[in-house]
């Protein structure tokens, strides 16, 4: 076959090779595949130390560990809450993230605002969920302007003992 | 030296030659274990139990730096409405970040809310959303300069200082998990909180629910509790048809629910 056949295809094979020349120079050593191999994880391997070292904020384990960091210290309290209506809630919901507390900062910023509440008792009309159990108020028509707190005691909400 | 002996000693040279340094290693089963880790992180969503408080999203929020003033976020939580005379309005402002404190939906910016009848309701239920940390993630196929990835114990992460910002990945998602941070100028998305769960916490939003709709799993530990729930239980996972194999599953899903 005649040179102008194979031309193009010298050329091509040149391209190519170029591309894997310059890709193996500029791709740096710490990239590889995972389990999952090049097409799903093909990535910097240091990168997941990078997330792994994120800080933490949030130190409460939830019900499922039984409030383990905040009862270090509150372990009083946290014994009686987890008793209550709002047992379910973890301690952070409400009083805010940790962080390093007791160190940085010291005292928590409790969010006592009407907002917090009527993220679950703003009344909807939705028989079929979940949300039918928790009981709701109208939040245009109920004691507007007044914290919620100012009269119900969020750590022993029971009307009866208000 | 006779012609035959030669092609014979030339295959034995060449063979030879052909086997790679690496399979004369002797293998060692910790390196084996290091590739085939006996964790893969699986995520559970009990839309029965959801009443849309948003904490988790606050949660979220709070814990990944993601601002509440930019309209995204790495979770969110839908409301689905259908009323009696079989009208379907699903809404999400603002992600529930601040739950769901009207009755009315939110049709989105240019169209304003939409009052509903409350004995007009027939049936509503929240359902929680967040990546799906796909096995076979389409966004992490497009990605063109290798910034974004799935790690081996399952989790599709992005390595910011790679990331280019040009969007493939958002654009690939199909369950809309993905959006481009605002202040770090990167895609970004659920991590499955990987600084909190490889530490042995619960991600925060899970440790957020008060009502427990959100769950999560080693689904390679067939003891785990919850592994047992996605094992042994009717759950179902969004979009399936996509085949993009999702790892969250969900309990009470409904058609509308993509």
């Amino acid at each position: 076959m005649k040179s102008h056949v194979w031309r193009p295809l010298f050329v091509v094979i040149g391209i190519v090779a170029a591309i894997l020349l310059f890709r193996a120079f500029y791709v740096p050593d710490n990239f590889g595949s995972g389990e999952y191999g090049f097409m799903y994880s093909f990535h910097n391997k240091d990168n997941d130390e990078v997330w792994k070292q994120q800080p933490l904020k949030y130190r409460d384990t939830g019900k499922q560990k039984m409030h383990e960091y905040c009862g270090e210290c509150h372990g009083g309290e946290v014994e009686i809450r987890t008793e209550d209506l709002h047992g379910t809630i973890p301690c952070e919901n409400c009083h805010g993230p940790a962080l390093d507390h007791p160190e940085n900062p010291e005292l928590l910023a409790i969010d006592r605002s009407r907002d917090l509440c009527l993220r679950c008792h703003t009344l909807l009309p939705y028989t079929t969920s979940e949300r039918k159990r928790i009981p709701g108020i109208d939040p245009k028509e109920h004691n507007v302007d007044e914290f919620c707190v100012d009269c119900h005691n969020p750590h022993n909400p029971r009307l009866e003992d208000m | 030296m006779k012609r035959r002996d030669f092609m014979k000693k030339t295959i034995v040279v060449i063979a030879g030659a052909s086997v790679p340094l690496s399979a004369l290693d002797l293998i060692d089963p910790k390196e084996v274990l290091a590739a085939n880790p006996e964790i893969h992180w699986a995520f559970l969503i009990d839309t029965y139990k959801c009443v849309g408080c948003g904490f988790c999203v606050k949660a979220c929020k709070t814990e990944n730096d993601i601002p509440f003033e930019a309209n995204v976020s790495r979770t969110w939580v839908e409301r689905y409405v259908y009323t009696k005379d079989d009208r379907r309005y699903v809404d999400s402002p603002q992600a529930a970040q601040y739950g769901f404190t009207e009755a009315k939906i939110d049709l989105g910016e240019h169209f304003g809310f939409q009052e509903i009848d409350p004995d007009n309701v027939g049936k509503a239920f929240f359902v929680p959303k967040l990546c799906n940390h796909c096995e076979t993630p389409p966004c992490t196929q497009v990605c063109p300069v290798g910034a974004t990835y799935k790690t081996d114990d399952g989790v599709v992460l992005v390595d910011r200082s790679w990331c280019i910002g040009c969007g493939y990945c958002i654009m690939a998602c199909p369950f809309g998990a993905r959006f481009f941070h605002p202040t770090e100028h990167v895609a970004d998305k659920c991590t499955f909180c990987y600084h909190r769960i490889t530490k042995g916490l619960e991600t925060a939003c899970v440790n957020a629910c008060p009502f427990s709709a959100r769950k999560m799993c080693n689904i390679r530990d067939i003891n785990d509790p919850v592994t047992k729930i996605i094992l042994n239980e009717r759950v179902g996972v969004l979009k399936d048809e996509f085949g993009t194999r999702p790892q969250a599953f969900y309990i009470g899903l409904a058609s509308e629910v993509r």
